[in-house]
């Protein structure tokens, strides 16, 4: 009886979890079946969901108009810097305020945090005039750095915390022994931290990945990144929705296979230290 | 940090050096089928004038307006020309943002253009923009369904006509509704519609003082005639329907009637996108008797910003896409139906383009029956048919849109619409010092 009961529970929970996943991926499988519509079937009333005429047409086009590898090696590059940068500089920031806190560090954190809560069209303009003044307006390095400043403070706060769970007796042990803080980040910390640093990455390329305020509002062309290859779709008269939905389609792929990939450390990353 | 940068600054203008032996022009635009035909053709420019390469860059139309914005503000100069519409021609003009264009070329004929669509791109005599496509609102109609229910559409409908017609013509078992009108909230979407036939039912949306007038049975008439009609005759989820979706309707065959823009007639006469492409008939936007139609008046024209460093090249560059050479031009490689509409009276006389455009007759009358200085049947301090050229507009206009979407939708009463979008547009006026 209690293995029935138990055996009910899991495929409950199994089929409720199916479902839930499926409703937060519906977006995305519809925006992949929209892209091989045409873009009269793509506004049908009633929609079609599997029985339409398939085609590649939308992808031709878009190939076809715009230079996708250009906008996609921009994507690389300035999500991949910005984090990289981010990180270089968020690491020995967290580790210090996670391992020698002073009275300050709980305010020093909560005042990074509050650099997020303003919005950021309210210092575009500013920014766009240091911009233009260093000559940085549509360059990958000006988007770099502004997308590492916007993103650092959320990078800090989650290693930070993952730190936080790594037991200070360890590394006590290894000053013990004679290690030096060099010695201490590289071989006992970083080892210990991989699933944390891994997600922390992982997000971090995501939005920077995703932004679309600071980057289509800094670039033109040459460092245009994809979200102004997706915005480019839209249109006030005419009908969009099949093209705009292979852009984006083709836009989310690189991201979509890396996170397929790395999967098994972002839930570990952002699980770790909920079980003790 | 400041070397740093510096460094960077210096190292992007050293970069920036070699490319200065050929100008490359930076163009912003959108996303609407004449200007990606446009971009198609930019070799045929370059070819003429190898000194100059051209960059495209395609925006959404509210992203463009606010990238556009902050670069022309800040003179960022990263642009050297501009897609904008005849809203921002006269606001940016008078602030000094757009380089007036007095160089365009001898065989340019200035005087070709249309005259409302010239008037809407110039501020005090001087062109500060050139036209690429114009276009009104008209009424474009199901022949088939109208004979079938024994009803003719006159050249100048009424709106007793057309509410008249759109319950006769709803079928709404069969899925068949009497009309298609905007609801989707928005300045520049069902504002843009409900303006236009406000302004056939003599309502305004400020009078000589720049006080709001939504308080006037005017409005009121308009508004409910509106919310009526659409509850009768037009398609369910109204409320959410822009251009785009009620083009996807029409082009369905789905609607009877639909009053939208007159660039949409080459849309539902296309046998490859629309179902009903042959049985397509057009009217004049309808009135009320008080002298002005329910149509608007629209552009999508090239500027050049006041930031710009290459105004010659770019003043080329429009000269070339805006001329009759290139109205040929898309001709030959796309066919007359192709033709970027609403600039030129000579188009209008050009014989092959009226074979194969039927509703070339009807946009021309269209454009030439608004008047965007004089919009309204009592005198207005605005220029605009369907906007008021103050900067404030484009908040105010989606503040009220959805104001009268909400009241389309039925979660509130037309009054109520009515009074909320008076304390609205109060508030912003007030605040803009209009008035006190």
């Amino acid at each position: 009886m209690a293995r029935m009961a138990t055996t009910r529970r899991v495929v409950i929970s199994t089929i409720g979890a199916w479902f839930f996943g499926f409703l937060i991926f519906f977006p995305i499988l519809w925006m992949v079946l929209t892209s091989f519509k045409t873009e009269l079937e793509a506004f049908a009333i009633p929609p079609s969901f599997l029985f339409f005429h398939w085609t590649t047409e939308n992808y031709v086009t878009v190939q076809e108009r715009s230079d996708y590898f250009h906008h996609a090696l921009n994507s690389v590059i300035i999500a991949g810097g910005s984090t990289l940068i981010a990180l270089l500089i968020a690491i020995p920031a967290a580790w210090s305020m996670a391992f020698s806190p002073t009275k300050r560090t709980k305010d020093i954190l909560l005042w990074m945090l509050s650099t997020k809560m303003m919005p950021p069209v309210g210092v575009l303009v500013p920014i766009y005039l240091i911009y233009k003044s260093f000559g940085l307006l549509d360059s990958r390095i000006g988007l770099v750095f502004i997308l590492c400043l916007g993103n650092l403070p959320i990078v800090i706060w989650m290693l930070f915390t993952y730190f936080k769970e790594i037991p200070r007796d360890i590394l006590e042990a290894a000053r013990m022994d004679g290690a030096t803080i060099g010695r201490e980040l590289v071989y006992v910390l970083t080892p210990m931290a991989i699933p944390g640093l891994a997600s922390t990455m992982l997000l971090n390329l995501i939005l920077a990945w995703n932004e679309a305020f600071w980057t289509l509002n800094l670039s033109t062309s040459n460092a245009a990144p994809l979200t102004t290859f997706i915005a480019s779709y839209s249109s006030p008269e005419g009908l969009f929705w099949a093209k705009l939905s292979a852009a984006s389609t083709l836009a989310i792929a690189p991201i979509l296979v890396l996170g397929w990939f790395s999967q098994k450390q972002l839930v570990r990353g952002l699980t770790f230290g909920a079980v003790k | 940090m400041k070397h740093v940068l510096g460094a960077v600054g210096a190292s992007c203008l050293l970069l920036a050096v070699p490319a200065m032996a050929e100008t490359t022009l930076t163009i912003a635009t959108v996303n609407n089928g004449d200007m990606i035909r446009m971009q198609g053709l930019t070799a045929e420019f370059t070819k003429k004038n190898p000194d100059i390469t051209v960059k495209w860059v395609t925006l959404e139309e509210n992203v463009l307006r606010q990238r556009v914005t902050t670069d022309i503000a800040t003179k960022g100069g990263q642009f050297d020309v501009l897609t904008i519409g005849t809203y921002e021609v006269p606001i940016w003009a008078k602030k000094g943002w757009l380089v007036p264009l007095a160089n365009l070329g001898a065989d340019y004929d200035v005087a070709d253009l249309l005259p409302k669509i010239k008037d809407a791109v110039s501020v005090d005599g001087k062109l500060y923009a050139a036209p690429f496509y114009g276009e009104s609102s008209m009424v474009m109609y199901r022949t088939d369904l109208f004979e079938k229910a024994g009803l003719k559409m006159p050249e100048k409908p009424t709106w007793d006509f057309v509410v008249d017609a759109a319950k006769k013509l709803t079928d709404k078992s069969a899925g068949t509704y009497g009309i298609c009108l905007r609801g989707k909230a928005g300045w520049g979407e069902n504002m843009a519609f409900l303006s236009a036939m406000a302004n056939s039912y003599g309502a305004r949306w400020f009078d000589e003082k720049w006080q709001p007038q939504f308080n006037t049975p005017e409005w009121k008439t308009t508004l409910t005639t509106y919310v009526n009609l659409m509850k009768d005759a037009g398609p369910p989820g109204a409320s959410s329907n822009g251009f785009n979706e009620n083009l996807a309707l029409f082009n369905a065959g789905k609607c009877a009637m639909w009053i939208d823009a007159t660039v949409a007639a080459s849309f539902v006469t296309n046998p490859k996108d629309s179902k009903v492409a042959d049985k397509v008939g057009f009217a004049l936007a309808p009135n009320t008797g008080l002298g002005k139609n329910a149509n608007w008046l629209w552009a999508w024209n090239l500027a050049i910003p006041a930031g710009s460093k290459k105004a010659d090249a770019a003043e080329k560059f429009i000269a070339w896409a805006t001329s009759k050479d290139y109205t040929k031009l898309v001709a030959s490689k796309d066919g007359w139906a192709n033709v970027p509409p609403g600039t030129r009276t000579s188009l209008y006389q050009n014989p092959e383009y009226l074979k194969v455009a039927p509703f070339a007759k009807l946009t021309l009358a269209s454009i030439d029956a608004a008047d965007p200085n004089k919009p309204t049947v009592k005198p207005v301090p605005y220029v605009g048919v369907q906007y008021a050229a103050i900067p404030e507009f484009q908040g105010i206009g989606t503040q009220v849109g959805q104001q009268f979407s909400a009241a389309l939708a039925g979660s509130m009463t037309v009054d109520a619409a009515l009074a909320a979008a008076q304390s609205a547009t109060e508030r912003e006026m007030k605040r803009a010092g209009y008035i006190k």
